[in-house]
């Protein structure tokens, strides 16, 4: 099966009904995704499916077709996206095992709102659990990413 | 009264040892800082002046990976920029005979020894300084991993080949505080970078040539054992290729994760059911609400409480419960092994390598020397994988032997909230004598719940002391001249242990509630009530009107809106709390929570508000949604969509204020879990006059 991950086009041997999830980390070797539910519940496994976030954990690998894959490894070469600069300058991880799917989540909501109010973040943001509580943090660091996005 | 840590230190055998540090701080683990800890052990200068600092307990999102590093760097005056952290090993100097994480101990129970460490290693450097350019060593200057004297300039790099094959000295000064640059300040994460980027490597991304996945059909209740299986459908799965009964179930091994979860779907398995029909939750409540009217085994014993309340003016029953709750890391358990020319490999988040090692070796016939454990970056633990059985381990190790190759076993979200290994549901009952000003002269109390220690290393001779820590050395009951506290401790076939803050997570709900009732009782103001009670307590006094203060205690709120209080101290720090919540019909909402927490000393105070944050965004899913029932031996709670974590929106505005004192420095990981619970419970009273003795909290 053909999938075009982070803009490089890959044959995966896989299930048509294997989750995009375990396609990424078994057979496309990117573990930055994570499993957390299996049923789009935690948001742990969140990616962009043609620019929009899903739960890969819930998406059949069959059903991404021409659709371009970014995954946390190809938000940035080097952490420089403008989420991950926030998140790093507001100390937001703890354990980190959630934040791949947090971040790509919050750079989906930043694409499409520049500058979100807390009701917005809130909309975009509820389905990623975060068992350390890493919450407060999460907002300061998306409102920090809306200003350097921003250029303030 | 409690021994003091240095007291245990002091009284301890060589290298890394338990220490019962009394009720209030169980499971804490104290490192004895032998005269002159090898810093080799501990750390590795490299030619690039890098520093790499070896962990002696594991990063699991409470940042130890940046607090212990500054314990180091602090005394070696290295460039911090320069710090690289990994994982160590258990055994050796460095693991010493328990490798363990728990009991918020990482930085109190290492101060001495890292900063030790950090001290020894500059002196080492200084010498080889001293000795290359023929100088005297008090002639050096050291700043940010630069050595000078005169015209003479080095970096750490370019000495630490000869200085760390040196002789370390044996008497080092560690800086007084009013020298640290580092310590108190506020110190940015040292994993963030690879936490950001998916690159940090956590038990479930290890990658080994060969490797295969496995999942395992697990008896579908407490107390069922498997009868037979038939594994010809599942190996018809494409990728499935063996299925493998073990201790904790049928292992399912394939190629890929997917292929092991469709094999088990496809396998069949009958479960011999539980003889008794199996546990129900609710008929273990009722059970434990009856078996609390009578006296269990005596944790603490002051005068005669009998008589004492038979004497009183006043006498009140008042009775908590609490449920199974599930710890769900947001990793789910996982282990990788790999046995080769007889010798074993783990890799996986570990909270108590000295346990998995073992167990690994037990299940191989090995010594443990022979099995090396890698410890990965925990995806949360809460307590889970410091496991007294090794679960998660030995399913692994038994799958890779029976096969004959690399395994990683991992457990399914459905797994971990079946399983158990749960915090056990318990029951407070209190009778409580009060005088003419409504203020306690006797108390009795009897804690029923499953003891978390039976059957591990931490078990006690007498009751489980964690069943009753935060209250039998409550300062709320110090001074009463009649206090009777005991504990039942009934076996179930539901497994349970230790989840962030341990007893205390039932402990300070009962007593912050039951003080509360009191107060309320007696006609008083909550805050002025508890002040009252802490009389001669000025360190606990000081913390609560603290936080009232920081909250606005006195000041008006809406209609509907309320204030609650609630103080509790664990593992040597005082956390007080007060939560603001408003209820419109059955819905409770947390809109703000204060906490004030005096822990002595404080490393690192952002990292330690991200605690307190963590604490109170853990214990308010438990405290307003979270509960594992069991009917007929099966947990009702398969995966998110029934256990439900707290999510952002539900997340309150958290004020947090890190007050130092000259006390012992305490722990940080767990103590602001416990108060949250009463503070909210004592909230609802206040915003509605109704009583809410239950966990989770229901208006309905």
């Amino acid at each position: 099966m053909k999938l075009t991950v982070n803009g490089t086009p890959i044959e995966v041997d896989a299930a048509p009904d294997m989750p995009l999830l375990w396609a990424l980390r078994d057979l496309a070797g990117l573990t930055g995704t994570k499993y957390g539910c299996g049923i789009g519940q935690c948001g742990a496994c969140t990616v962009h499916l043609a620019g929009q976030p899903v739960r890969s954990c819930s998406v059949p690998v069959a059903a991404v077709g021409d659709n371009a894959v970014t995954t946390i490894e190809g938000l940035s070469k080097d952490g420089s996206h403008v989420v991950q600069r926030a998140w790093v300058d507001a100390d937001v991880v703890q354990c980190g095992y959630c934040q791949s799917g947090q971040i790509m989540s919050a750079a989906a909501l930043l694409a499409r709102t520049p500058n979100p109010t807390d009701a917005e973040i809130d909309a975009a943001m509820q389905g990623n659990l975060c068992r350390c509580g890493c919450y407060p943090r999460i907002r300061e660091a998306i409102h920090r990413a809306a200003a350097l996005k921003g250029g303030r | 009264m409690l021994p003091s840590r240095r007291d245990v230190l002091a009284a301890s055998g060589a290298g890394l040892v338990l220490g019962f540090l009394g009720p209030a701080s169980r499971l804490v683990l104290a490192a004895k800082a032998p005269p002159t800890p090898q810093p080799n052990a501990f750390l590795r200068i490299g030619s690039d002046d890098t520093v790499t600092v070896l962990l002696s307990h594991s990063e699991m999102g409470q940042g130890v990976w940046t607090a212990m590093a500054m314990l180091i760097a602090e005394e070696l005056e290295c460039d911090w920029s320069k710090v690289r952290v990994e994982h160590g090993q258990p055994g050796g100097e460095l693991g010493g005979q328990f490798m363990m994480t728990g009991g918020s101990s990482s930085i109190t129970g290492e101060f001495d020894r890292y900063r030790t460490v950090g001290a020894t290693a500059r002196a080492m450097l200084v010498q080889q300084a001293a000795k290359t350019w023929k100088v005297e060593a008090s002639s050096c200057r050291v700043e940010r991993g630069v050595i000078t004297s005169g015209e003479h300039r080095a970096t750490f790099g370019e000495l630490a080949a000869g200085a760390m094959a040196s002789k370390a000295p044996t008497k080092v000064t560690l800086k007084p505080r009013k020298d640290w640059t580092l310590l108190g300040t506020n110190v940015k994460r040292l994993d963030s970078p690879q936490k950001v980027t998916g690159t940090a490597r956590f038990g479930l991304d290890v990658k080994l040539d060969g490797l295969r996945v496995a999942v395992l059909a697990r008896p579908n209740a407490f107390g069922a054992t498997l009868g037979s299986f038939d594994a010809t459908e599942a190996l018809k799965v494409p990728g499935v290729e063996k299925v493998v009964a073990v201790r904790n179930g049928v292992g399912v091994v394939a190629t890929s994760t997917w292929a092991a979860l469709k094999g088990r779907e496809a396998l069949k398995v009958t479960w011999k059911p539980p003889a008794d029909g199996g546990v129900d939750s609710d008929a273990l409540l009722a059970s434990f609400k009856k078996t609390a009217t009578t006296t269990g085994a005596v944790a603490k014993s002051v005068g005669h409480v009998d008589q004492a309340l038979a004497k009183a003016t006043q006498r009140a029953v008042f009775e908590y419960a609490v449920p199974y709750v599930a710890h769900a890391p947001m990793e789910p358990l996982n282990c990788t092994a790999r046995i080769e020319n007889g010798h074993c490999d783990l890799w996986t988040g570990s909270q108590a390598q000295t346990w998995d090692v073992k167990a690994a070796a037990k299940v191989l016939g090995l010594t443990p020397d022979q099995v090396t454990l890698h410890t990965e970056f925990l995806g949360g633990s809460f307590g889970r994988r410091a496991n007294p059985k090794s679960d998660h381990v030995v399913e692994a190790v038994e799958l890779a032997k029976a096969t004959g190759q690399p395994v990683k076993a991992m457990w399914t979200r459905e797994d971990d909230l079946t399983q158990g290994w749960y915090r056990p549901a318990f029951v407070h009952r209190l009778e409580i004598g009060t005088d003419a000003k409504g203020l306690p002269v006797a108390w009795k109390h009897v804690a029923v719940g499953q003891s978390v220690t039976d059957g591990t290393d931490f078990a006690e001779k007498g009751p489980d002391s964690s069943a009753v820590e935060g209250v039998v050395d409550s300062a709320y009951v110090a001074k009463l001249p009649a206090l009777h506290v005991s504990v039942h401790s009934p076996r179930t076939p539901v497994p349970v242990m230790w989840l962030r803050s341990v007893g205390n997570t039932h402990t300070a709900f009962a007593m912050e509630s039951a003080i509360d009732e009191l107060a309320h009782a007696a006609k008083t103001d909550p805050l002025a009530y508890r002040l009252a009670m802490l009389e001669g307590s000025k360190r606990h006094q000081s913390l609560l009107q603290f936080v009232a203060d920081k909250a606005g205690w006195s000041t008006p709120l809406p209609k509907g809106h309320g204030r609650g209080l609630a103080l509790h101290e664990s593992f040597g720090t005082i956390a007080a709390e007060v939560a603001e919540v408003s209820v419109e019909g059955d819905a409770l909402r947390v809109h703000r929570v204060v906490c004030a927490i005096d822990c002595g000393t404080a490393v690192n105070p952002t990292g330690i508000e991200a605690q307190v944050q963590s604490s109170i965004a853990y214990a308010l899913g438990l405290t307003l949604q979270q509960a594992i029932t069991i009917k007929q031996g099966v947990a009702q709670q398969q995966n998110f969509h029934q256990y439900q974590p707290l999510r952002l929106t539900q997340m309150p505005k958290v004020e947090v204020h890190v007050r130092e004192s000259e006390a012992a420095m305490g722990g940080i990981g767990e103590p602001s879990t416990a108060p949250l619970a009463p503070a909210v419970a004592n909230a609802v009273f206040a915003a509605t006059g109704k009583r809410l003795r239950e966990l989770p909290l229901s208006l309905a």
